[in-house]
């Protein structure tokens, strides 16, 4: 029986979260990577996932976009509602559902075509944009948007795949802006970067805040407390404590936290 | 309270440790200074006045060091929560056992003042100020380095005891001022030295804070910290 998750009065929610996940269950196969875990994600702040490795964020936050369906051995139990809709609920269209759940991942994973296709895909295959005019207008917004147009905007026409890391990274960022999500989906997103091109995401993420629910998952202590205002621990498939980032890092309640935050853990 | 687990790196441990040695040695210096102050006051001891005025300059050059290890500790190590806590409050606690030393000093200072004088009426209630304060000292100090948040609540609790008794020793000299026009210097000095003691006892109770927050990141209620309002009636 895993002890009940702490969870600080801040986050509590007076009206509606963006997304709530209540007592998720994850499986592969028999084994149990996520256990009961319940929380509220709420548009107005960045959510950062913390834990040590093989806790289950990455696996938890898979769930929020249904990404873990093209696991064959992953099994969900539980609910996850988006705008108090059910994500699992089988009329669900998966598709539309990821394009207004984007998701980042740790390695920058650009399609190997020329950086305006990148932006265009989603857009066009959601059917965003007729003219070519509008789909220009995207392309340039959502560069914009990642801080990435004025470093591309003379070689739109190269491959994605020759940027420098955070720059690919950044693309990944513009591509899942441009379809309009509600909710981004990131996944250790500069953990291949260095720190000047990580200082660029945090920037990125802070300017996104507000317009979309953004949820990261990071090993990095620091970065946690920099880009995030609510912070979730999880440890061995438990949501052990979520609150506001400050309290968590400055006064964390739960032992497991603070041991793990404080580089104490056994 | 219980010792926290050891980091994984255990330097930082070392590191922790080192700080709080410092701050240890740092409040042992300032409170014999006081006790020595007081000591050379009720002697009249100028030798000892004097010692203890040079020796405040060890206290000023430990809270640099304090100042410059929580500086690096901050940005080698970036605490966390507890540790974190544990690294402001020995900053802060620092600066503040620096102000102790000073008051002590400036008892120190005033003793060669007073030995001019044939006055003598205020010594005993001087000492027994000047233990009461100390022993405030003593358990801030102790309740910083066992990390013990109870007594740190008590020596926070203690502090208007302190305050009382200044008061009283206050309205004394005021009142001795006010019988002998001849006692308003020696009389005066003692109301600052009692001033400073006094001083000295919010100083400990603002150590027993930062015990207390940082032991458990909670901060004691504030409490008004007394003996403020009556230097403003000081016949100067
Ligand atoms: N595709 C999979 N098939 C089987 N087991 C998996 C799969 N993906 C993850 N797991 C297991 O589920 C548990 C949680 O993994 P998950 O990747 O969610 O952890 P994590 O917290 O993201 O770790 P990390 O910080 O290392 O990325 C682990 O025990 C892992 O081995
Ligand atoms: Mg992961």
């Amino acid at each position: 029986m895993p002890d009940a998750t702490v969870v600080h009065d801040e986050v509590v929610m007076a009206d509606g979260a963006k997304m709530t996940a209540r007592d998720v269950d994850v499986f592969y196969g028999e084994k149990q990577a996520v256990d009961k875990v319940s929380i509220d994600v709420d548009s107005h702040y960045v959510t950062a996932f913390i834990g040590p490795s093989g806790c289950g964020k990455s696996t938890f936050l898979r769930c929020f976009n249904r990404m873990n369906d093209t696991i064959d051995i992953a099994r969900v139990g539980g609910r996850i509602e988006l705008d108090g809709k059910d994500i699992y609920d089988p009329k669900m269209d998966v598709v539309q559902l990821r394009a207004r759940v984007g998701m980042v991942f740790q390695k920058p994973n650009p399609f190997p075509k020329s950086i305006y296709e990148n932006i265009a895909y989603g857009p066009r295959i959601h059917g965003l944009a007729s003219a070519k005019a509008d789909m220009d207008e995207i392309v340039e917004r959502s560069l914009t948007r990642a801080g990435l147009w004025n470093e591309v905007k003379d070689r739109l026409d190269e491959s994605g795949t020759a940027m420098s890391g955070g720059q690919q990274q950044r693309l990944c960022i513009a591509r899942a802006i441009a379809v309009d999500p509600e909710v981004i989906l990131m996944d250790e997103p500069c953990s291949a970067l260095d720190p000047i091109a990580t200082a660029r995401i945090e920037e990125l993420i802070d300017d996104l805040r507000g317009n979309y629910a953004i949820v990261i998952v990071t090993h990095n202590m620091q970065q946690a407390a920099r880009v995030s205002q609510r912070t979730a621990f999880f440890h061995l498939g438990n949501l052990v404590e979520y609150g506001g980032t400050e309290a968590i890092f400055t006064n964390p309640r739960a032992d497991r936290t603070r041991d793990y935050i404080t580089g104490r853990f056994g | 309270m219980a010792p926290p687990n050891a980091h994984i790196v255990k330097s930082f441990d070392d590191d922790l440790r080192a700080l709080r040695s410092i701050i240890g040695e740092m409040g042992g210096l300032a409170r014999s200074g006081l006790d020595r102050s007081i000591q050379s006051l009720l002697s009249f001891d100028m030798e000892l006045a004097e010692r203890v005025i040079a020796d405040d300059r060890r206290i000023d050059d430990l809270e640099m060091e304090v100042e410059a290890f929580a500086i690096s500790i901050i940005a080698r190590r970036a605490p966390m929560a507890q540790d974190l806590r544990e690294v402001i409050a020995a900053l802060k606690i620092g600066a503040l056992i620096e102000r102790i030393g000073d008051y002590g000093k400036n008892i120190s200072k005033r003793v060669a003042s007073i030995s001019d004088s044939k006055y003598r009426g205020a010594g005993s209630g001087v000492e027994r100020m000047g233990q009461m304060v100390s022993e405030q000292v003593d358990d801030a100090m102790r309740a910083f380095l066992d990390r013990d948040p109870y007594l740190a609540r008590a020596v926070n609790d203690q502090d208007e005891a302190i305050d009382d008794f200044y008061e009283s020793l206050f309205q004394t000299l005021l009142g001795e001022i006010a019988e002998d026009s001849e006692l308003t210097a020696p009389a005066t000095h003692y109301i600052f030295i009692i001033k400073n003691l006094e001083r000295i006892g919010d100083h400990a109770t603002n150590i027993a804070e930062m015990v207390h927050y940082s032991a458990t990141g909670e901060y004691l209620e504030a409490r008004a910290k007394g003996g403020d309002a009556t230097g403003l009636t000081l016949p100067l």
